[in-house]
């Protein structure tokens, strides 16, 4: 699905991703986790061309994505929830989700997206024609979220969905995640400072660490290495 | 009683212009965080090649469409070529890059036509209260600015020069491709720039003929607040209706300064203009 290899990214002269190399595998959750700063927004971000690669190659489907534009990126059906969600407050949540599948030439689809979603976050079918800017937190998160959804991405690239969120809420969101795994195999790639329960539903975990990947394995290996989760994950 | 009429109608059709020529510095400053000082030369020769062809083919008409072919042709250049290289620098430097083009091409316009005053012609009879001319202008305004709001509103292309305006990364990342709705929101801008050009030009055209009406155009969008552009319409003809009363009761000189007072007390009571959304943005 996704092959990167020695991505490297800087931002003037300071590095943030540093040769890293990494594959996903259709239909898997890949947790990205790590430390404040250990450069996993910055992984997402160079991943869907919102940041120049410096070195490196990026091939999503076998087609080499490294040097094109994040639109473009996107209309190749990779999906970027940015932190905090991006939602556009001075728009409604419909227009938030209808934003989502514009680049679409499908309309039919569209409006069955639109349902899908709906079913998929109760509370935003509840306020279809509201401000986006009277959601709460977590509802703005679905919203960015099911926005996301509505482009029927291959890849979904998701930056701290649990970010300032109740851990009920994150639960849920997680569980939503899982769902739509098994239910359309979709591809997510989930970065997270809450590893616990980043790597509870991930198939396979990627340490970080001041932009060099540290360690690569299945989720459950990770979530048993001590030394690994005292030094870098933090619980 | 009939005084206050003429007056009122007066103010409506300057008004119009008011109007038309503010939500031409909206649409860009939504879109671009930067006032275009070069809105009114961009109408200025748009307004020349109406009379060039005019003066040529005697076809009003046809005059007219060339002039908003070229405001939207205009536009577009002036974003790709001059505007889109320095804006990732600063806004300001966009701002003095417009400026800068005012400059150029007054003194271009001057050059080829020469700044001696040339004879324009109305649309229509203007003769008489509020004359066949004055309800085209003010129609053709409303018409427009209607048919804009309505684009923004409810097209999936005016979705996405919303979200390209208020998040051009999170548009990047939903497909939207930024820089065209940025291309074409100057297009747009300059389009609704040469309206307000042909409608304020006759009797007479001259390189300055626009600055006076740029001042009230601008007073209107910060009244309405320069990213509201339903508040600027409003503000284009209130300004254009108080203006008037001002000049009819008090004295044309007073003009001027009156609009420049009520900038200055918009500006110090509510510097988001009346209908403006700036700071609620921000939070």
């Amino acid at each position: 699905m996704l092959e990167v290899e020695g991505l490297t990214a800087a931002y003037g002269p300071v590095r943030a991703l540093d040769d890293v190399t990494m594959s996903i595998a259709p239909g898997a959750i890949t947790a990205v986790l790590g430390a404040n700063g250990a450069g996993k927004t910055t992984l997402l971000r160079t991943l869907s061309g919102l940041h120049p690669a410096k070195k490196g190659r990026v091939r999503m489907d076998g087609t080499n994505i490294t040097a094109l534009a994040a639109d473009r990126i996107a209309r190749l059906g990779m999906a970027h929830v940015p932190e905090g969600g991006g939602v556009l407050t001075e728009l409604t949540v419909e227009e938030n989700l209808r934003l989502g599948a514009l680049w679409r030439k499908d309309k039919r689809d569209r409006a069955k997206a639109f349902t899908e979603v709906y079913e998929l976050f109760e509370p935003l079918a509840q306020r279809q024609r509201k401000p986006a800017s009277t959601l709460s937190g977590g509802e703005r998160q679905m919203l960015a979220i099911g926005r996301a959804l509505m482009g029927r991405p291959r890849l979904l690239l998701l930056d701290e969905p649990s970010l300032g969120l109740a851990p009920m809420i994150t639960a849920s969101i997680m569980r939503v995640l899982d769902d739509l795994r098994a239910q359309t195999g979709l591809t997510v790639l989930l970065v997270e400072q809450n590893a616990r329960s980043a790597l509870s539903i991930a198939d396979r975990g990627l340490v970080l660490s001041l932009g060099r990947v540290v360690a690569s394995d299945e989720a459950k290996t990770l979530a048993a290495d001590d030394q690994l989760r005292h030094a870098y994950l933090g619980f | 009683m009939d005084r206050f009429l003429d007056l009122t109608l007066n103010g409506i059709s300057s008004g119009a212009v008011y109007a038309a020529l503010g939500l031409s510095l909206v649409i860009i400053y939504r879109a671009t965080r930067v006032v275009n000082f070069a809105q009114p030369a961009l109408a200025l020769v748009a307004v020349y090649l109406a009379y060039a062809v005019n003066k040529a083919t005697g076809n009003y008409w046809l005059a007219f469409a060339v002039a908003l072919g070229a405001g939207v042709v205009m536009g577009a250049v002036v974003e790709r070529v001059l505007i889109r290289p320095v804006q990732r620098k600063s806004e300001l430097s966009a701002i003095i890059v417009t400026l800068g083009l005012l400059l150029v091409l007054q003194a271009l316009v001057g050059m080829i036509w020469s700044n001696e005053p040339h004879a324009f012609p109305y649309a229509f009879d203007f003769r008489g209260r509020f004359s066949t001319n004055d309800a085209f202008a003010v129609g053709l305004v409303v018409v427009t600015a209607s048919a804009l709001l309505l684009l923004f509103k409810v097209t999936p292309i005016g979705l996405k020069m919303r979200a390209s305006a208020f998040r051009p990364d999170v548009a990047r990342l939903l497909g939207v491709r930024v820089g065209l709705m940025l291309t074409l929101g100057w297009a747009l801008a300059a389009f609704v720039g040469s309206i307000a050009g042909m409608i304020a030009t006759a009797p007479f055209l001259y390189p300055n003929v626009l600055d006076g009406v740029f001042v009230y155009a601008l007073t209107a969008a910060v009244i309405g607040g320069l990213d509201n552009p339903i508040g600027t319409i409003i503000g284009g003809f209130v300004l254009g209706v108080g203006l008037s009363y001002v000049s009819g009761y008090l004295g044309p000189e007073l003009v001027t300064m009156a609009a420049l007072a009520i900038l200055v007390v918009v500006l110090a009571v509510r510097p988001n203009g009346l209908f403006g959304t700036t700071i609620a943005r921000r939070v």
